[in-house]
Order: C-alpha cells, then structure tokens, then sequence
C-alpha cells in the first residue's frame, strides 16, 4: 500500500486510541471525586500529568478545578491531545484514505466526529457523564468495525500496531504518574495503602476485573506486574509489544525470531526483554527508571516504523 | 400532500404542466406523494440530510478559512426526464464527444479545420487552455477526452440546450450516485417500482474506459486517481471514485518518475502506474513541463506521457475544446468531422474575438449575460438585465480591453422543479450535468447530475455558490426495453467512419 496511506492508518488507529485513553482517566477521576470528598482539587492534578499536557495546562488555565480540567481534555482546541482535539485529528486521517478503509469504518467515525463537534457546545463539566460513555462506545464500535469490515491485511495490520504502540504507551502513563503520586515516599512501599485509590489506577486501564480474577488481592507489586508483563490482559504493556511485533512481521512476511528492518528489530528487542523481565527486576531497577526507558524506547520503535514504511525512499537523481 | 399551492414562475417546469396538474411523466411519482402529509414530506428531507451528513457527504468551500467542509445540499423531490428525451440527449452527447475528441486530435496535429477555414486559426491559438506540449501527441487508443461532463439547460421553449462543456476534470458524478443512494435509504417507497434506470455501475464503466485506454502492451494495467488532497473542493468525489473502484488514490507526492516511469511509494517500494486519472489541472501535472510552482504534481511526467507509458485521462490539452469561444464553434466542428447536423443545439453565443459581434454585445449588454471564455463555477459572469448600468460600463471597459477572453448569450429562463422550502414546494431552477465516457464505446450516464439554485429566483446552481442537487430519474417506458440496453446495442453498432482510423 502508498506509505502516505500507511502512515494515515496508523495514525487514525493512534488518535481514535488517545481519545479512548483520555475518556478512561476522566470516567476513573470522577468516580473518585465523589468517593472522595473534600480535597477534590488535589484530584485533578494526577489527570493532567498523566495524559502529558501539563505543560499547555498551565500555560492556558491558572488553577486546577473541575471544570478546568474537564474542558482542557475534552474539547480545548488549544489541547491538540483533547478528545475533540484527536477525534478531529483520526477523522482528517480517514478522511484522507476513505478509499482505503470501508465506507462503515469511515461513517462510524464521521459520526463520532460530529457527536463530539455537537457536544462540546455545551461545557463539557455539564454532561462529562455522558461524553465518557459516548467515547467509550464509539471506540468499540470502530473496533468492532474495523475487525469485521475490513480484510485483516496490511491496512489492519498498521491501524493495530498505531493502536497497540498508543496503549502501551498510555498504560505506563498510568502506571508511572500514578504510582508517583500514590507512593510519594520510598518508604511506604509496602505498607498498606487505599485500596479505593489502587483500584483507580487498575481502573484507568480498565483492568480492575481482569486483574481480580489473575491476581486477588490489591498489592502495589501486583499491579506493577500486571499492567507491565500480563500475557493476556490486552492493556498490557507486553501484551500492546507482542502484537504489534506480530503485525509487523505480517506486514513484512519477515519470519518470527527475526528482523528484515530496524522496526522488527527495536520491537523484537523490547519484546523479548519483557519475555524475560520479573517485577522484581523491575522494582529493584526503580518502577519509574525502568517506565522512563521504555517510553523511550517504545518512541524509537515508532519512529524506526516511520522510518522504514512512511519515510520517502532516497532516490538516485533522474535524469 | 396538496400540490395545488404550487405556482409556477413563467419558466418551463420538469413535473407540472402549465395548468399546474402533473405532466404525465410525473404523474406516477406525484400518485404516490399524495398519501403523505406535508410533515411527513418534511420528515423525509430531514432525514436524508441526517443521512448525508452521517456519510460524511461533503464538499470543500474556498475562500473562508482553508477548506471548510459543507455538507452536500439534496432536495428529495426527483427531477423526471422521460425515456423519449433521454434517448435524443444521449445520442446528441455521443455525437458531441465524438466530433469534439477528433477536433482536439486535429488541433495538436494538422488543424486542417483552421486551413479549412472553418475555425479561427487565431481562436485556437489564443485559446488559454491549447497546450503546445500536446503538439503531435498520439494518446493511447486514440482518446483524449475520456470523461465529459456537459452542461445542459431547458429554456421557456421547452428545448434543451448545451452550455457548456467541461472537458477537463468535470466533477459531481459521485453525488449523482450518492443521491441515488440516499434517496434508496430514506424515501424508498416512492423509489419502488417506477422503473428509474440504474447509476450504479458507473465506478464499474469508468474502471472499463480507463483500463481500455491503457498503453499498449501492458497486461494488467495498474490505475490510479491523481489528487490534489483533500482540501480541494472536489476531494471527496476524488476518494469515492478511488474506493469504488478499488484503486489507489495518489497524491503527486506518492509518486516519482523513474527509470522512465511512473511509479506508487508504497510501503513495499515502488509499483508502477500505468493509467492515471488525474483529478488536477494540466498548470500542475508536471513542474518540470507545465507551472513550475506546482506542489501538486510530478517532476518528469510529461515526458513518460509522451513516451507512451502511461495514459493520462483525460488527456493533457483537452481544454481547448472547452474554451467557451470554441465552444461557439461546436455546430460546424460536429458537421465537419461527421458530416451530420448537431443533435443538440448550442445556445446562441456571440464570440467577442470577432470585432462585428463584439459591437452588437457591447450594444446590447442590459440583455445578454457576458461569460469568460476559461472559467468555471459561476464566477465573472455578468448578467446584463439585472446589473445595473455602473456595473454593466464597467464590465464594459474590461471586455474592450480583452475581448479575447469574452462570448455572450441571451438570457436564458432555466426550467424549473419543485422543491422542498419548509413544509410547501416552490420552483426553483435548474441545470442538467450528464457524464459521458469514451472507452472502447462512448457511454452516457442515465441521469446526470441535476443542480438546483436554492434561493429564490436565483439561477446560480454552483454549490460554490449555495446550489443543491436533486436526483435525476430517467424513467424507462414500460413499452421499451431498458436505457441501459438500449445504448450499449446504440454506440455498439454506430461506428463513423471517422472514428475508424482514430
């Protein structure tokens, strides 16, 4: 397929996963605001570092307040990573490559699109409820959608690693700034903590349930252990590598166990270090020094993927 | 519904007769409105503009901040052309295309038409649109125009006429198609069983004529859309064709010359191209040949083109056939490369390159509506009854200065169809775009596009310029055998002989 087209697919997926990604942390924070009264601004802080926009926060809006907060990641034009913001972002990349992706694919989301235009005409702190289900379902239904429309080749290959590159990075987010913050002290490692509040961060990656029926018992090590190395649970940080190294091995034909690119060979190396990572490697390397590696490394992997598939070849000079 | 309110304005209406009952080619549809109210009428505007909307039906609008997207403006009330005038309008467009692709050949090859006198030599050679890079060019399989969509008006006489030619990279197809389909989703119970002859298998046609006209030699031709991306205005028809097709749509960044050929970036290297539709201008093809600005082209492809290994469609220096003074020139261009009178009558043109012509315009400006020769959607016309006389000596002054640039006509009424204005119907104008291919046979899409001027009175069906567009049906009579049928068994066993050595 055209690079052009390759490099929009796999932003489409990338963006359509950010807004998921930032209806998640609200939907969690709100819970919690209200579990948690007094002392409610101190709750909006965690929501805007995690997402990486603290930056422009601050630049744009003074305090830390509910409403604040919600508008700046909802609909902030001034926020290129709000859900309006990305939502616009996917829709000009599909648009761009309507041909390529199937007319349900692209009407879906169109209409998300609008939903989203529509609704921010009101602020967004007055119907945040209604917003976070509207993203929530939406993000299913295009990936219902693009599962079942659309032949599981090269274009699909490219929105999953887009997809899968974008979650695992939004999964150490979480892990990162939340476990900072829970844990501001190395000393309270392992003492017992508020369970509502570690309940929180396994509920912004949606993997409360999940990690129950694995795990049991909230334990800081645990959680680490499962939103960093599950096999199975699809938030994962291993689990976004190992299927994003296979769909580039689908893309290339390049056999597993292998590199034909730089790509397949940064991925491979991540995912095999995971292969043979314990938590307590992690933990004795320091949860975050080992988090702030991988982000590094997982945006080398991006850009070895632009690099090699997106990037215009050099040429010899015709004549 | 009660259609009784409706009030003709003096113009030719397509569904009622003057004495305000249906005509009979209407009488059908107006049948089955009748059982819904008003509201309900209402109800299914609504929601075919939900629908359009929801399928991302939009077109781009210039000039405000850079590419807005407007959702495309459908009336759901049908614009009827009988099976009896369709079939004169397709055998006219045929003849057209015909004599218009062996004039373009003749222009960059002898112009044995200009030595015949029978153009001005100094008309085409003016005309801002010849492109001298053409000169000598064969075109594979002998085709230069193989997309046209014409322009068609009804005037008070009841009479269609040709306005215009676009022979370049005319637009709108796809919303022929995407009304049809809206019109299948949200009014299909006027829809059924009227017999309206089938658009769908345009995309199929359009892959024909394009694979047809692929170089020589060349075994499984690989086709590609060329476009400027997706803030043109017509991008979204540029994407629907792509995807309809199930070819690759390409931007001239996608795409390099090398070892003389044209070749995709794709991400498995390059493949290459050997059939372009290109959907940009021939001042941005190639920078290298043409407009050496252009951002939108290809460095270098000019020269593969006239080594003969790949086929632009349509081909580089079509426009000159649709210079609106040469235009003026259609009747006698049929006639003298076929030898036969004109099927469909142009509108009286008057050429202002002709000093005797360019006197009576300027005479008589407050009652012909003044057109430059090479623009498109509306703009720089003016319209001598309704301007008033500061504007008309102004206009004045810049036609004096270039006559060249200027043909004029008498005013025409455009007929007229009902449309939907909040819970009654009013006339409102209209024109008529068919599409012609020419392939292995010249092909006339059953319908066209229809365009509504929305504002009252208004006869500027640009959607540039707040136009809409209603679906057209060509109703087969039931006594006959299908349109589509019909004009394949049509171009099939006519073969000029002109055509032959084509």
């Amino acid at each position: 397929m055209l690079s052009r087209v390759a490099e929009a697919v796999f932003w489409m997926s990338r963006y359509l996963e950010r807004a998921d990604n930032v209806a998640r942390f609200i939907d969690v924070n709100e819970h919690l605001t209200l579990d948690l009264q007094g002392a409610v601004a101190e709750q909006w802080a965690p929501l805007v570092y995690t997402t990486g926009d603290h930056e422009p926060y601050f630049q744009h809006y003074g305090e830390l307040t509910r409403s604040n907060v919600l508008q700046f990641l909802t609909f902030d034009a001034r926020n290129a990573n709000s859900i309006l913001g990305c939502v616009q972002r996917a829709r000009e990349n599909a648009r761009a490559i309507r041909e390529i992706i199937s007319s349900e694919m692209w009407e879906q989301i169109n209409r998300f699109y609008l939903l989203m235009r529509d609704a921010s005409r009101a602020p967004a702190c007055d119907h945040v409820r209604r917003i976070v289900e509207d993203v929530k379902l939406h993000s299913h239904l295009i990936q219902g959608v693009l599962d079942t429309t659309m032949s599981h080749g090269e274009a699909w290959h490219f929105a999953n690693i887009g997809r899968l590159v974008e979650r695992a990075d939004k999964t150490s987010r979480i892990l990162d700034v939340k476990y900072y913050i829970l844990l501001p002290h190395t000393r309270d490692v392992g003492t017992p903590l508020d369970i509502v509040q570690w309940s929180a961060l396994l509920k912004s990656a949606s993997a409360l349930e999940m990690y129950r029926k694995s795990k049991g018992r909230i334990l800081p090590a645990k959680v680490a252990e499962f939103l960093i190395l599950d096999r199975d649970f699809p938030r994962s940080m291993r689990y976004c590598l190992v299927h994003a190294e296979e769909s580039l091995h689908e893309i290339t034909g390049t056999p597993a166990g292998s590199f034909g690119n730089r790509a397949e060979q940064q991925l491979g190396r991540m995912r095999a270090a995971m292969d043979f990572t314990s938590i307590d490697d992690v933990v004795q390397q320091g949860l975050h020094e080992f988090i702030d590696r991988f982000q590094t490394e997982l945006n080398a992997a991006g850009e070895a993927v632009h690099d090699v598939f997106f990037a215009r070849p050099e040429l010899p000079l015709a004549s | 519904m009660q259609f009784s309110s409706y009030l003709h304005n003096g113009a030719y209406d397509e569904l009622f007769a003057p004495d305000g009952l249906p005509r009979d080619r209407s009488e059908p549809l107006f049948q089955r409105l009748q059982n819904l109210t008003p509201e309900e009428l209402q109800r299914h505007q609504k929601a075919a503009d939900v629908a359009l909307w929801n399928m991302g039906i939009t077109f781009n609008v210039y000039g405000h901040e850079a590419g807005v997207e407007k959702v495309w403006p459908f009336d759901i009330l049908p614009r009827i052309v009988t099976d009896s005038e369709w079939g004169r309008i397709e055998r006219g467009l045929q003849q057209r295309i015909r004599a218009l692709n062996l004039f373009i050949d003749d222009i960059y090859h002898d112009r044995k038409i200009c030595r015949d006198g029978i153009v001005p030599e100094e008309l085409v050679a003016s005309a801002k649109t010849l492109r001298m890079a053409c000169a000598g060019l064969e075109p594979p399989q002998g085709v230069w125009c193989h997309v046209t969509g014409t322009d068609l008006v009804r005037d008070r006489d009841g009479e269609f006429y040709v306005l215009e030619d676009n022979l370049r990279c005319p637009s709108g197809v796809s919303y022929v198609l995407e009304n049809r389909e809206v019109m299948k989703r949200t009014f299909p119970q006027v829809f059924e069983g009227l017999r309206v002859t089938p658009v769908e298998d345009y995309p199929e046609r359009l892959l024909d004529t394009l694979l047809h006209t692929a170089p020589r030699g060349v075994d499984a031709p690989t086709v590609a859309l060329l476009t400027p991306g997706i803030y043109n205005s017509a991008y979204f028809e540029h994407s629907f064709l792509a995807q309809q097709m199930g070819i690759e749509l390409v931007e001239g960044r996608d795409l390099v010359v090398h070892d003389g050929y044209v070749h995709m970036l794709t991400t498995k290297g390059m493949r290459r191209v050997d059939v372009l539709y290109r959907r940009i201008d021939d001042d941005f093809l190639d920078p290298k040949c043409f407009r050496e600005d252009s951002m939108l082209g290809v460095p270098g492809l000019m020269d593969v083109y006239r080594a003969g290994r790949i086929t632009l469609a349509n081909a580089p220096g079509t426009g000159v056939a649709d210079d609106k003074a040469v235009y003026a020139y259609v009747p006698q261009i049929i006639r003298y490369y076929l030898g036969e009178d004109a099927i469909l009558p142009n509108v009286p043109t008057y050429v202002c390159s002709d000093p005797k012509q360019c006197a009576h315009v300027l005479a008589n400006l407050d009652q012909l509506v003044v057109k430059p020769t090479n623009e498109s959607g509306g703009y720089g016309i003016l319209m001598g009854p309704q301007a008033s006389s500061e504007e008309r000596a102004r206009y004045a002054d810049v036609l004096r200065a270039n006559p060249r640039n200027y043909i004029a006509q008498p005013m025409l009424t455009l007929s007229t169809v009902p449309t939907i204005v909040e819970d009654r119907l009013e006339p409102r104008h209209v024109d008529l775009r068919p599409f012609v291919l020419y392939g292995k046979d010249i092909y006339v899409l059953p319908g066209g596009l229809t365009r509504v001027a929305l504002r009252k009175g208004s006869m500027i069906v640009n959607s540039s310029q707040g136009g809409g567009s209603k679906d057209t049906w060509v109703l087969a009579d039931p006594n006959r055998p299908r349109q589509a049928e019909q004009s394949q068994s049509q171009s099939q066993s006519s073969s000029s002989p002109a055509l032959a050595g084509a």
